[in-house]
């Protein structure tokens, strides 16, 4: 039990890092609400090293935590609607056979923004930023490829170091 | 990367071009009002023809919106993002200029209202 807390624990903070740095980037889609989704690479390893309830614990108290620490209370909403619903369209994409933590990584990039994206719609209660959506699509692609990629070592080496840790 | 992973990007990919085009084959046709929307509410339709300034303050903020040579843009806001402010100025049916912080919408509308237009054309 102590050793699962401490695993959720170092997800979270590396997390925590990875908005960090996405935060330092000067990078920004020019579209209200969203950002680039770094952190989504923990939420990726934590759904093929650790199990489902743990993963989706990581994504939640990750995303609460940033929102305070960096005093950024506004954007909880948006953010937490494109992790939740990045979190279980990449949890049904990992259990279908046929795919790699780099389609589930690309799934999650471009839901992650879809999420973030409907949101903001329901705040100001417009279809106009409809408009940002094939742009979202292929930014949620771009991120979720680059990702998946950094994320399939990663995955298997965390894999190997628990496996032998039991 | 498996088989499966390629025709899910293929497929996102698709969809996404097949958006733009949609919307890059739209008429595009000039507008005739800005429409301003706050909580998804209009708050006020100004004419583009008319070179004004429009000042709203709002308990969540401020933004100045100025209406220049027939288009409409975010002068000045003091939302954190500032990402409306920096929008390029708009003239067409349709398009908008958004400030999410502080749930404000600008909107350009087409002349449907005054009829004088469909004649015109
Ligand atoms: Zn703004």
């Amino acid at each position: 039990m102590t050793r699962k807390i401490t695993i959720t624990a170092l997800f979270v903070a590396l997390a925590m890092v990875l908005s960090y740095v996405e935060a330092l980037i000067p990078f920004n889609f020019g579209i209200p609400g969203v950002k680039l989704g770094l952190a989504n690479l923990v939420v990726v390893t934590a759904l093929y090293v650790l199990d489902a309830k743990t993963a989706f614990a990581v994504s939640v108290i990750r995303i609460i935590l940033i929102s305070v620490t960096f005093g950024n209370i506004a954007a909880l909403v948006y953010s937490l609607a494109g992790g939740i619903l990045s979190y279980f369209v990449m949890l049904a994409i990992s259990r279908i056979k046929g795919f790699s933590p780099v389609g589930v990584s690309v799934a999650g990039g471009v839901s992650h923004n879809l999420g973030q994206l409907i949101a903001a719609m329901l705040v100001i209660e417009s279809l106009s930023l409809s408009y940002y959506l094939p742009v979202l699509m292929i930014a949620g692609v771009i991120t979720g490829l680059l990702i998946g990629l950094v994320a399939k070592p990663v995955i298997a080496a965390m894999s190997e170091y628990m496996g032998r840790e039991k | 990367m498996k088989k499966k992973d390629f025709i899910l990007i293929a497929v996102i990919l698709a969809l996404a071009l097949a958006g733009l085009f949609f919307i890059r084959t739209r008429k595009h046709e000039e507008g005739r009002y800005a429409v301003v929307y706050i909580d998804g509410e209009e708050f006020g339709k100004y004419d583009l023809e008319v070179p004004q300034e429009i000042v709203i303050e709002t308990d969540r903020g401020y933004n100045k919106i100025v209406i220049e040579n027939g288009a409409v843009r975010m002068e000045e806001a003091d939302c954190p993002d500032l990402i409306c402010v920096h929008h390029k100025s708009i003239s067409y049916d349709k398009e908008s200029i958004i400030c999410l912080p502080h749930r404000l919408v600008v909107e350009v509308t087409g002349g449907e209202e005054s009829g004088i237009d469909a004649v015109t054309y």
